[in-house]
């Protein structure tokens, strides 16, 4: 059939609705009957009858009303069912509890706002009990309305396995009754972590895709970016979402000039800065000053509600997806390499390796200490670091020993760690290139 | 994929020094907000009427400049959006549901935005890359501060 053709184009125009739609209906539907997955399945009995109904009465003026109209009505039919039907199972006379302690809600939730309960959604798509694998599909499934074979291909994964990802995920929080509730006080800060754990891995998987062979898939990128902005907007307070937000904005700005024209990945240093998406780099930068602002707010209130100690005077801590973001920052706001701010790079990863000590981020904070007071002063942080058992197996670190070896004219020294990294990656192209590194090493002694 | 949609202007939105009326205004607010909650909007203005304005006219090597106002209000632009969705039909989706953003009857086009890849077919990678470089030596703007 041609493109043109009134049905798919219908069809096409239910698909939009419904990505703009589903997640409010099953947030609303799923506060009606505290279950995920019966919400899921009722939403997705509205679709169908939208499908059916739809071609013969023209699109209704408020497709959202109708469908989690619809939905609801369906709710209701199935609990009156169950409650008419013999009581021999326990779970229809909890459905039935369910349905009278919620009875209320019925007739006035229409013209609720629906934000909480969207945000009550997010919070159990992501709840701890789950995987993090699970909660990453449930989140595409339930928030960015990714269909069951959309997410398989997005992780590689075969499609029966995300679907029963996906049911596990469903039954485990019905069994385990998850509340479906914003978590409040000292458990806030832990679930939205929780949260931007599981966007930040979807933009990851997008970002530097672990397998397949594309290096990056842009559509996962735009989805984890997607629920980050939502989140944005649901928890505008939250200093460390609007650092996730402003971290992938700024790292999806580079996504053109990551891979060469033969797919090939092109480090930060390298890339061509004219490829950078400035559209993302200013959104990025916007949203630093958000959450700048909202830490700058909370101090100043901390500081008026209590005595002016000398410790309060400090600048509000950053949590370190805001400090990331902001080092993010220090390479976009850069036109050229040269121009980038190394100090205070340098001083941002002390403030990280503080909040969260990795000697990851240590070796990464001596790679910017190279840049900032030369290669001698990184060697000393680096060759501290080498006695650390955790990084025994990892091969960045005798690679970033090799190469500060090599600019300080120690080429012997240089060329073994350069093999001992070329032994340890597991990516054949890395490991081309640290052989070809240490070859050259070996011309510069003889 | 990124959209880029229009809103026309009319003959009311190009007289000089106009103003939206106040409703409209909250009205037009409220939709915004709906499409930042739903992570739809990258970026947004409102333009100032043709007065404010100018036309640079080439024909072969000659430029003319022309100042506002011009005529054809329904041809002009007033004010746009930036959108990231998934498919054309949804940002109809979105449009419609926009409130009319004038107080007579008015036009939104929606335009698709040109990815690098799109320029695959026509030009070579040489060129891909001079078209972004010339982009990218537009100022950083917020970003220098």
């Amino acid at each position: 059939m041609s493109a043109t053709d009134p049905h798919q184009a219908l069809h096409r125009t239910i698909e939009a609705i419904w990505r703009i739609e589903r997640a409010r209906v099953i947030a609303t539907l799923t506060r009606l009957t505290r279950d995920v997955g019966l919400a899921e399945d009722l939403a997705q009995e509205a679709l169908v009858a939208a499908l059916e109904q739809w071609p013969r009465t023209g699109v209704p003026e408020n497709p959202g009303a109708w469908l989690t109209a619809t939905a609801k009505r369906r709710a209701i039919d199935l609990f009156r069912r169950n409650a008419v039907a013999e009581r021999k199972c326990e779970d229809l006379a909890r459905d039935l509890a369910t349905l009278e302690q919620t009875a209320p809600d019925l007739n006035s939730t229409l013209d609720d706002p629906i934000g909480d309960d969207l945000l009550r959604l997010v919070f159990i798509s992501c709840h701890p009990i789950l995987s993090t694998e699970s909660r990453a599909a449930l989140a595409l499934r339930l928030l960015g309305g990714l269909t069951t074979a959309e997410i398989a291909r997005a992780f590689l994964t075969p499609e029966p396995t995300i679907a029963q990802r996906i049911v596990r995920a469903k039954r485990t929080l019905a069994e385990k009754h998850v509340p479906f509730e914003v978590p409040r006080g000292a458990e806030l800060a832990a679930r939205v972590s929780s949260v931007l754990e599981v966007i930040y891995l979807i933009f990851n998987e997008g970002y530097s895709a672990t397998a397949g062979e594309d290096l990056i898939r842009p559509t996962l990128c735009e989805d984890a970016l997607r629920l980050g902005r939502i989140l944005a907007e649901l928890t505008p307070q939250e200093p460390e979402v609007h650092g996730l937000v402003a971290l992938m904005e700024i790292q999806a700005s580079r996504t053109r000039a990551r891979t060469g024209s033969g797919g090939e990945p092109i480090l930060l240093l390298d890339q061509n800065r004219a490829l950078w998406d400035l559209l993302l780099v200013r959104r990025g930068l916007a949203a630093i000053d958000r959450a700048t602002n909202i830490l700058n707010i909370n101090s100043s209130t901390d500081r008026s509600a209590t005595d002016i100690s000398p410790a309060r005077k400090n600048a509000p801590t950053r949590g370190p997806y805001l400090l990331q973001a902001e080092i993010a920052a220090c390479h976009a706001r850069a036109h050229t390499p040269e121009a980038t701010d190394w100090p205070r790079i340098v001083s941002i990863y002390t403030e990280l390796v503080d909040l969260t000590p990795s000697p990851v981020i240590e070796l990464n904070r001596a790679v910017a200490v190279s840049m900032a007071n030369g290669p001698q002063a990184a060697l000393d942080l680096v060759e501290a670091l080498a006695t650390d058992p955790s990084l025994d197996r990892y091969h960045l670190l005798p690679s970033v020993r090799a190469d500060l070896l090599y600019k300080l004219g120690r080429h012997g020294e240089a060329r073994t760690q350069f093999e001992l990294a070329a032994s340890l990656t597991q990516n054949t192209r890395e490991r081309v290139l640290l052989l070809a590194r240490a070859a050259s090493c070996q011309e510069r002694s003889s | 994929m990124r959209f880029m949609v229009i809103v026309k202007a009319t003959p009311e939105s190009e007289k000089e020094g106009a103003l939206p009326d106040p409703q409209l205004l909250a009205e037009m607010g409220k939709f915004n907000e709906e499409l930042i909650k739903a992570g739809v909007v990258l970026a947004m203005d409102g333009l100032h009427p043709s007065s404010k304005g100018a036309r640079v006219k080439f024909s072969g090597k000659n430029r003319t400049i022309i100042d506002g106002p011009f005529t054809e209000a329904k041809e002009l632009v007033a004010g746009f959006w930036i959108w990231q969705v998934k498919s054309l039909e949804e940002a109809i989706e979105w449009a419609k549901r926009c409130p009319n953003p004038h107080d007579s009857d008015s036009e939104i086009e929606i335009r698709q935005v040109f990815e690098m890849e799109d320029f695959a077919p026509v030009l070579t990678e040489e060129q891909i890359q001079h078209k972004v470089t010339k982009r990218a030596e537009l100022p950083l703007q917020t970003a220098n501060k």
